[in-house]
């Protein structure tokens, strides 16, 4: 097996690019539902919900929410890009393959869909945040902060459901990696409630995800809150981000070149 | 640097390529030379090595031993940069199911790092050339199977390849849209491109390609021109014989008159220089029906393969 570290080049844009064109094709119906499921999510949730729950954390539950739905939904958005997509584009339509047959190499066409996915997690933030604003759901300018952020946490999922998806062998295969991986995470880092109640050893374990640093993060920014150890959320991000990088080089390495 | 020397007369030059999979030798140490503005066939049955040969060449795949050079580049070390000089149709479409036509081609480029007015004018070189003119705007699912075919053709000339590499080009082609590809890739050897091809129609080795290397189980048993390898591997003339009573006629006198028969199925095939003695025979036995013709690529591939069935 080739352990050799990424070689990493410019040559990721023609990868991005491409995913980008298609995207663009389809934009209609992909720009209503990023639009119309978060509005949905936070009138349902936020007041619906938010009548019973009232405050959380000093906060309406509304606002408290509208910080952990645009982490969940990076994460969503990131894993199921470089799960199914990216499956698809590998498998079943050999895009990789016809890159593969240019002067492309499997590192370039990981680092391409790795941020492709990125930014997929921002398309789909940006309006969350937008509609939030609208709402006045959001304290100040900082909250414009977030949409980095997002793209380093959406590049760090995307990784990590790409070495998933160098298993794959179908689509049925991603229903362990989202029960066991992702389901998990979307409820206990911090997304939708304070883990204060929960047992100990479930609050030390979700130091562990990387959605609850991403978490940690974008919620102080959104509310004006106090960010507490930015650089330690940061780096446990960006060190997901590279392992993951990593590890899909390795695999994907193994599975096309095979 | 050697290179432009050494690649000057070869394509590709391969010595001891090997590709071995969970200990099982898929190629077999391989030598191949391969002139440029040749088209050389690669022949062979299911699960000969062909494709794996194709995929080392292209640096798609490590070889487990052995040395390659392609376009005097030394593979897989520096793979990416043969790969900017070559094109690729591959066995199975993977066209762009999302893009037009004209889209295929731009983002195609854009992997070869080509954009700009010089790309546009060669978009439109390579669609003319592959009778597409008119589709420039159709989606890909609107296509027939012989203009994806040629569509692929056009995609990999984009970047103008002195070497091309076909993977069962004309597989599943009606007839008239496989000679519309035959004529193109004519065309292009004119032009002076190497290609590389596999298949499995035996005349379409036959009529493309300059030289033929027929492999099974890993290694090459025989390279030639087709005229040589009939030639040097083969009688010069085939008599079929079926009818009633074969079976008969097979077991008491075929094998008096020629040099070699084989029954399979409901035919006797004999192999001979001459044939005045077996056709004289056959005269007297009207129960038995025969075809005589000149032996043919088929004949050699299937005397140096087998008929076994490989599934």
């Amino acid at each position: 097996m080739n352990h050799s570290l990424p070689i990493l080049s410019l040559r990721w844009i023609p990868v991005w690019r491409r995913n980008f064109l298609v995207w663009r094709k389809l934009l209609g119906p992909s720009m209503v539902g990023n639009f119309i499921e978060p509005l949905l999510y936070l009138l349902a949730l936020g007041f619906g919900l938010g009548v019973f729950v009232g405050e959380m954390q000093g906060m309406p539950y509304s606002v408290f929410l509208a910080s952990g739905l645009v982490c969940a939904s990076a994460m969503n958005t990131a894993t199921f890009e470089s799960l199914f997509s990216a499956y698809t584009r590998m498998a079943h339509q050999q895009t990789w393959g016809g890159m593969l047959a240019a002067p492309l190499m499997v590192d370039d066409i990981v680092l391409g869909e790795m941020l492709w996915s990125g930014t997929k997690s921002l398309i789909s933030v940006a309006p969350i945040l937008a509609v939030a604003a609208a709402m006045g759901l959001v304290h100040d300018a900082n909250t414009l902060w977030v949409l980095p952020l997002i793209l380093l946490a959406g590049a760090s999922f995307a990784a990590l459901a790409l070495c998933v998806t160098a298993f794959a062998r179908s689509y049925d295969f991603f229903v362990y990696y989202f029960t066991l991986v992702i389901t998990p995470m979307f409820l206990l880092s911090g997304t939708f409630f304070p883990l204060d109640a929960m047992p100990k050893a479930v609050q030390w374990g979700a130091q562990v995800l990387p959605l609850t640093h991403a978490v940690e993060l974008v919620r102080p920014l959104m509310t004006g809150a106090p960010l507490k150890a930015p650089l330690l959320h940061l780096a446990v991000l960006t060190l997901y981000g590279a392992a993951g990088l990593y590890l899909a080089c390795i695999l994907l390495r193994r599975r096309l070149k095979a | 640097m050697p290179q432009a020397a050494s690649y000057g007369r070869n394509a590709v030059c391969a010595r001891g390529l090997s590709k071995i999979y969970n200990g099982t030798p898929v190629v077999d140490g391989i030598a191949l030379t391969i002139p440029t503005g040749l088209c050389f066939g690669l022949l062979g049955p299911n699960g000969a090595g062909k494709t794996t040969t194709l995929r080392m060449l292209l640096g798609a795949t490590d070889p487990s031993g052995g040395t390659l050079e392609v376009l005097g580049h030394p593979v897989p070390a520096q793979a990416r940069e043969m790969r900017a000089r070559v094109g690729v149709v591959p066995q199975q479409d993977n066209l762009d199911p999302d893009f037009s036509v004209i889209e295929n081609l731009r983002v195609y480029a854009s992997y070869f790092g080509l954009s700009g007015p010089a790309l546009e004018r060669r978009i439109e070189e390579v669609l003319h050339f592959a009778e597409l003119d008119y589709k420039a705007r159709a989606g890909i699912n609107t296509l027939s199977g012989g203009m994806k075919r040629r569509l692929t053709l056009a995609r990999a000339l984009i970047n103008d390849p002195e070497l091309l590499i076909l993977d069962e080009p004309t597989t599943g082609l009606d007839p008239q849209a496989r000679q519309m590809l035959w004529q193109r890739l004519r065309t292009l050897m004119a032009q002076g491109k190497t290609l590389i091809l596999t298949t499995h129609y035996m005349e379409e080795a036959e009529r493309l390609c300059q030289r033929i290397a027929v492999m099974d189980h890993g290694r090459i048993l025989a390279e030639d021109s087709p005229a040589g390898l009939i030639e040097r591997h083969i009688e010069p003339q085939v008599v079929e014989v079926y009818g009633s009573d074969v079976q008969t006629w097979f077991n008491s006198h075929a094998r008096t008159h020629v040099e070699r028969a084989e029954h399979i199925g409901e035919t006797v095939f004999c192999y001979a220089h001459d044939t005045r003695a077996l056709l004289d025979d056959l005269a007297t036995r009207p129960q038995l029906r025969y075809i005589h013709r000149p032996a043919n690529l088929e004949d050699v591939f299937l005397k140096l393969t087998g008929r076994d069935l490989r599934d």
